[in-house]
């Protein structure tokens, strides 16, 4: 493997990475604070997912620096410029319908791209993209539900919605951006085209908001920088947190 | 007036073939939310291969006061078991 | 659940209880059963489910800054578990005849009480150790116990509880004999935890026998099976050992290995400040109860809106 694919390949696994290990810490923030205690599980089940899911992929992520670096090495102790997550993971988590809006389009796309990793040359990727597909799968439907439940409960709830996604449209593009580094993937056979995965992302999401009423924003301005590894200001509040023990005690293990 | 949603009985398959036992219940309002809330509930610990789930509503049941009428009476009827019948000594496979 | 209609005479049906708990048989929702017994059980369980529920605060206040991934995944997973508990102890409940909703409404309103202990704070990742360590510890002496009880769904839910609850001990002493093998800071990290959280952990088990309001009734119908005193003695004499082997000394002066009875006699509990802390008083009952009811209100419209979904499909199909 050339220098320059695996540059391409770190980055990209820690894209997979850090969405999964944000979008695990912002889903925690629902501990002891969701709308019923049946809920309150069920979120933490899709954080549990997630949080498994970023030991796995930044274990890997490790494996391709010089210096064999550990999950914990690279969850605790990079800064914000080195993070390479969606800005919508790292968005603050907002009301219910703002959950469930970014969670919609968080696993329609995760769905989507570990159902085509399945195919990775990287066999890595691809045996781990086996498991990840049917984690993400079960997210998009428990989303999914909730969008119909919130679509079609109340005028409040709908309206909530309605806003939720409105806000949330603004970062979803990001998601589909062709980097250098994605080209070199694509070409190797590793990642998909993310052009297709936008393509099959809008059809899944144009399906349920046709069946709760809710319609595609369209022309709405798009936020850039996650593939540059530039963020909105919330990153680095949620890294403060979350880096704290480790960075206070840099001698401790626990 | 709060509400928290409509009562469930959750039934468990451990295994592919096995029996369904109650496991218990959950609040729900669809039974879309009723079958992922019992999934997270009960099956967390690899504990499951299907689910039901039924509105506690829809369930019927006996009246304790009947145990009596209704379960005593088959206690004499030993010809139901095979340990009531005498089998000549030597027959196989019976 | 819909019931056919039984035709027996109250004074049997009353003997009828009598003789189950007598003869170790487990009491179902639909035996006739006292009033009395009832309440006292509709009290008991729910004190237990918000206990749960409550107890989910504290260990969550560190679940964002747990230290390594592994960390923040078995504690998310305890935490988990304890809202699990929780539910499956409301639904014990229940079957008793009381909802869901009266229940919350009672917590709100100073009405249930739930576990003392959750009004203490968490302030280091140590904490978090001795959640595990002690207060789940002190928690499974007493579920063990429990899991005998006379009522059949409460038994139920603890033999449930008890085998999940497996893992939340050790995953709490885990974190305090990896810290009592670390850095002198995270040494004293954990010593200070031990003497924060040992008293009102051996609190947990209520006052003492002599001075028990609810114990008689309890005892004869068989909800409760062993005392106060016994099960606080059970877990003294477990956890001293283990407390021995990573290192921790018990911040009790008086504690001392008899002979004779084959267990720890410890120094004076205070009770004022049980008292204090069960009166409203401790450091954070006010935030607990604020941040349940907060959420509660916040969670409403979710829940309006799912029940207008149900009602909408209900009328399409």
């Amino acid at each position: 493997m050339t220098m320059e694919l695996k540059e391409a390949l770190q980055k990209f696994l820690l894209r997979l990475g850090d969405n999964a290990l944000i979008q695990g810490q912002r889903l925690s923030e629902w501990c002891s604070r969701a709308p019923m205690l049946e809920e309150d599980i069920a979120l933490s089940n899709l954080a549990l997912d997630h949080i498994g899911r970023a030991q796995v992929l930044l274990d890997y992520a490790g494996h391709t620096f010089g210096e064999i670096k550990t999950a914990d090495e690279l969850a605790f102790r990079r800064s914000e410029r080195e993070y390479y997550n969606f800005l919508m993971a790292e968005l603050p988590t907002g009301n219910f319908a703002f959950t469930i809006a970014k969670q919609l389009f968080l696993s329609a796309y995760e769905d989507l791209l570990y159902e085509a990793l399945c195919e990775s040359t990287d066999t890595h990727l691809s045996a781990f993209s086996l498991k990840a597909v049917k984690e993400a799968r079960y997210h998009f439907s428990h989303a999914a539900d909730w969008c119909m439940r919130l679509g079609l409960g109340t005028a409040e709830s709908h309206d909530k919605m309605v806003d939720a996604i409105h806000d949330l449209w603004a970062y979803t593009h990001e998601f589909f951006e062709m980097s250098d580094c994605d080209l070199l993937l694509l070409q190797h056979g590793i990642a998909p085209d993310q052009e297709k995965l936008k393509k099959n992302w809008l059809d899944k999401i144009g399906k349920v908001f046709m069946r709760t009423g809710f319609s595609i924003p369209q022309d709405t301005y798009q936020h850039r920088g996650s593939r540059q590894g530039i963020h909105t200001e919330h990153l680095g509040h949620l890294l403060c947190e979350m880096q704290y023990l480790q960075r206070s005690y840099p001698d401790a293990s626990w | 007036m709060d509400t928290q949603l409509d009562l469930w009985e959750v039934f468990v398959q451990g295994k592919s073939g096995g029996q369904f036992m109650h496991a218990g219940s959950v609040h729900a309002s669809d039974k879309e939310m009723a079958l992922k809330y019992a999934r997270d509930l009960y099956t967390r610990r690899n504990e499951g291969s299907a689910i039901w789930v039924v509105l506690s509503n829809n369930i019927v049941s006996s009246a304790p006061e009947d145990a009596e009428m209704f379960f005593d009476p088959a206690n004499d009827k030993i010809y139901r078991h095979p340990t009531f019948y005498t089998m000549p000594e030597g027959a196989l496979q019976i | 659940m819909q019931q056919t209609t039984g035709k027996m005479k109250l004074a049997e049906l009353e003997t009828n209880f009598e003789r189950k708990i007598q003869a170790e048989e487990k009491i179902e929702p639909r035996d006739a059963m006292p009033e009395a017994y009832r309440l006292h059980l509709i009290r008991q369980i729910s004190q237990h489910a918000h206990s749960e529920v409550i107890g989910m605060q504290p260990e969550g206040n560190w679940l964002l800054r747990a230290p390594s991934l592994r960390s923040k995944q078995i504690l998310l997973a305890k935490i988990q578990d304890e809202g699990g508990h929780g539910l499956y102890l409301y639904s014990a409940a229940e079957t008793l005849g009381i909802s869901r909703e009266e229940m919350i409404r009672q917590l709100h309103e100073g009405k249930a009480k739930y576990s003392n202990i959750f009004n203490y704070p968490t302030l280091t990742w140590a904490d978090i150790g001795a959640i595990g360590w002690l207060v789940d510890g002190a928690a499974i002496v007493n579920q063990v116990a429990l899991q005998r009880t006379s009522f059949g769904p409460y038994a139920r839910a603890m033999f449930r509880i008890c085998k999940e609850e497996s893992f939340h001990q050790r995953q709490g002493y885990e974190i305090m004999a990896t810290m009592m093998k670390g850095t002198p800071e995270q040494k004293k990290m954990a010593q200070d935890a031990m003497n924060r959280w040992w008293w009102p952990s051996l609190m947990m088990f209520g006052p003492h026998d002599s001075d028990s309001p609810h114990s008689g009734d309890a005892f004869k119908w068989k909800i409760k099976r062993k005392s106060n005193d016994e099960l606080r003695q059970k877990f003294i004499d477990k956890t001293v050992q283990q407390a021995y082997v990573i290192g921790l000394t018990i911040p009790d002066p008086l504690l001392k290995w008899n002979e004779d009875k084959q267990g720890y006699d410890h120094g004076p509990i205070d009770w004022s400040e049980f008292k204090n802390v069960i009166s409203g008083n401790g450091p954070c009952n006010r935030q607990r109860m604020e941040h349940h009811k907060f959420w509660h209100e916040e969670g409403k419209w979710v829940r309006e809106a799912a029940d207008a979904y149900k009602k909408r499909i209900s009328t399409l199909n």
